[in-house]
């Protein structure tokens, strides 16, 4: 039974990132894996390997999309050249949902390839649920926002993170994807408590969750996926999912990536937590 | 009556302006030391211009957290063109590559969201400022040609493929234009780039899949100089075949025939000044036959 309206897919289970250095490992040990999250840029692509690789994946695994592109802050205007390829990707990968990143990228047509926070104001927030809606209209699939991790906040915030998030998904009828590795590195960068976050967020939009690693330096923390996820964001991971009900979960892992064995094991990790949740009364 | 100091001006609460604001100090090139510059693009402070619009924190200034994006950007982006083009990275050496994709990306900064498409203009910017590729400009922009028709072999679109039979069946030759697919690259080179690319990539092991964040600058080996080839005539059709991409020299009459297709000249020009070229040679129809059926194997034809 979904656990909310956004959450359709509960069964999904524990999904992995699909990375070029496992492709060959997939393609010839075919392992038990219950979906796979692709990065929809790789493959807007008009032919060649990465649409042959993802056409053999299609045939064993379910896809669900996930964007780094969309840039749905950005002020320029939609760009339906992209869109296109887009829905184009979505009808092949037949995704039950696309998510994207609720940043900004570019600014007259100049691109940043970076997921850059945006400022808290209520006119922010009613420009990016336009856009969500405008998205969801073209490409008709649900789409779900994911909060980014961040190092830097603006003086014309008129609110916090998880109110601005409420805001836009409130104001475009979408869903989350709650990130919650984001969550922890932005409220070191930020100095707030990262549970604050996770308890007034409306937990009936969380369609998907993320968890990742990341690095500490000095004076900041990076989201650098590419390390198992750290103790701090596996207890928060149990709280959300306390939260959400049982929620499709994706471990990324994109630099210094090991084996796929390896990433399977950690993102199974995850599973645990989940298989805790089927005897508790799922959310509302 | 004194007046206090005045504060610089900011992007206040406008989401595009802040966003420009933004993208200007990130989007300015590192310091040598790869530290944010400490001048705004109007020459006045970039610690003020950061602190009109973002907030510092009890361990960092606003200047420190923009120049954590600055670094990020560059470092992500220098890090795709080296990627891109070992073979004039190869050429030119790490560090001139390296001020040279800065004075690049600082010309043309990316306008799509894929970094795929970063290097499109190399080759114009490269012929409009020829000092990069000093002392070597020929081999250099050959390098650059060829490194990006590999780009474009390795995704480019690809149409529907026409056999041999249906292209020639009832059509006039002095009528008939044939349209190669998309995704094929005709070149004619001083140098045996294909050699050179080859054992520059041999020697250079395969790089980890970028994340979004970067936390330093890649390691950049230090690369032995390369023996540089020596001027040698060759043709080439860069091109894909069971989704790999392939480098195929040709014979000088079957480029000049591929190039004179691909300009739109009929089937019966483009041929003619081969069989001028080869003038004595009785087999030479013949070599046209294999050609055109070996081509056509390769799936190279489309529909115009």
């Amino acid at each position: 039974m979904p656990a909310n309206r956004f959450n359709n897919f509960t069964n999904y289970g524990i999904g992995i990132g699909l990375r070029v250095p496992h492709y060959q490992h997939i393609l010839s040990e075919k392992p038990t894996v219950s979906w796979f999250e692709i990065i929809s840029e790789n493959f807007m692509v008009d032919a060649g390997r990465p649409l042959h690789v993802l056409d053999q994946i299609l045939e064993q695994y379910r896809v669900v999309q996930h964007g780094v592109a969309m840039y749905l802050g950005s002020t320029d205007g939609l760009n339906y050249e992209h869109l296109k390829k887009l829905k184009r990707l979505v009808r092949r990968t037949n995704t039950p949902w696309l998510s994207d990143h609720l940043c900004w990228g570019s600014v007259d047509g100049r691109y940043t390839h970076d997921l850059l926070p945006l400022p808290y104001t209520f006119a922010a927030a009613t420009h990016v649920a336009q856009r969500i809606r405008e998205v969801r209209d073209y490409l008709e699939v649900p789409i779900l926002v994911e909060n980014v991790s961040s190092y830097a906040e603006f003086h014309a915030s008129e609110m916090t993170e998880w109110e601005f998030l409420s805001e836009v998904v409130e104001k475009a009828d979408a869903g989350i994807l709650l990130d919650v590795n984001n969550i922890y590195v932005s409220s070191q960068n930020h100095n707030f408590n990262p549970y604050d976050y996770l308890n007034h967020i409306p937990h009936d939009r969380v369609g998907q969750i993320h968890i990742a690693g990341h690095s500490k330096f000095e004076k900041y923390i990076l989201d650098t996926h590419d390390h198992p996820v750290l103790d701090p964001v596996w207890k928060m991971y149990a709280h959300a999912t306390k939260l959400t009900g049982a929620t499709a979960t994706l471990l990324e892992w994109d630099d210094r990536i090991p084996s796929f064995d390896e990433v399977h094991r950690e993102a199974l990790k995850a599973g645990k937590f989940c298989k805790d949740l089927a005897n508790e009364p799922v959310a509302a | 009556m004194s007046r206090s100091p005045r504060k610089a001006a900011g992007p206040g609460q406008d989401l595009r302006a802040i966003q420009r604001a933004f993208a200007t100090g990130i989007m300015r090139p590192l310091t040598s030391g790869h530290q944010m510059q400490s001048k705004w693009v109007d020459g006045k402070s970039a610690r003020k211009a950061a602190a009109t619009f973002i907030k510092p924190n009890d361990r960092l200034s606003s200047f420190d957290r923009l120049e954590i994006y600055n670094k990020q950007y560059w470092f992500r982006l220098l890090d795709s063109l080296y990627e891109d083009f070992p073979g004039l990275r190869a050429l030119i050496g790490n560090d001139r590559f390296h001020k040279m994709s800065i004075a690049y990306l600082s010309k043309y900064p990316s306008r799509t969201f894929s970094l795929r498409d970063l290097g499109d203009r190399m080759e114009k910017f490269l012929a409009k400022e020829p000092k990069w590729m000093r002392p070597n400009p020929k081999l250099a922009l050959e390098l650059v040609r060829f490194e990006w028709a590999h780009i474009v072999a390795f995704d480019g679109e690809a149409l529907a493929p026409l056999e041999i039979d249906a292209l020639l069946d009832g059509g006039d030759p002095a009528k008939l234009r044939l349209a190669f697919q998309p995704y094929i690259t005709f070149l004619a080179c001083d140098y045996p780039v294909d050699d050179f690319i080859i054992s520059v990539r041999r020697r250079e092991e395969p790089r980890g899949e970028a994340s979004n964040a970067v936390t330093e600058r890649a390691q950049r080996k230090s690369t032995k100089k390369l023996k540089l080839p020596k001027p040698e005539k060759i043709f080439l059709a860069v091109h894909r075949s069971e989704n790999s991409v392939y480098y195929k020299r040709l014979e000088p009459e079957a480029y000049l025939i591929c190039s004179a297709l691909r300009k739109g000249q009929t089937l019966q020009t483009a041929c003619e000044r081969a069989f001028r070229l080869r003038k004595g040679d009785a087999n030479f129809g013949a070599t046209l036959q294999t050609w055109f059926a070996q081509w056509a194997s390769f799936g190279w034809f489309c529909a115009a």
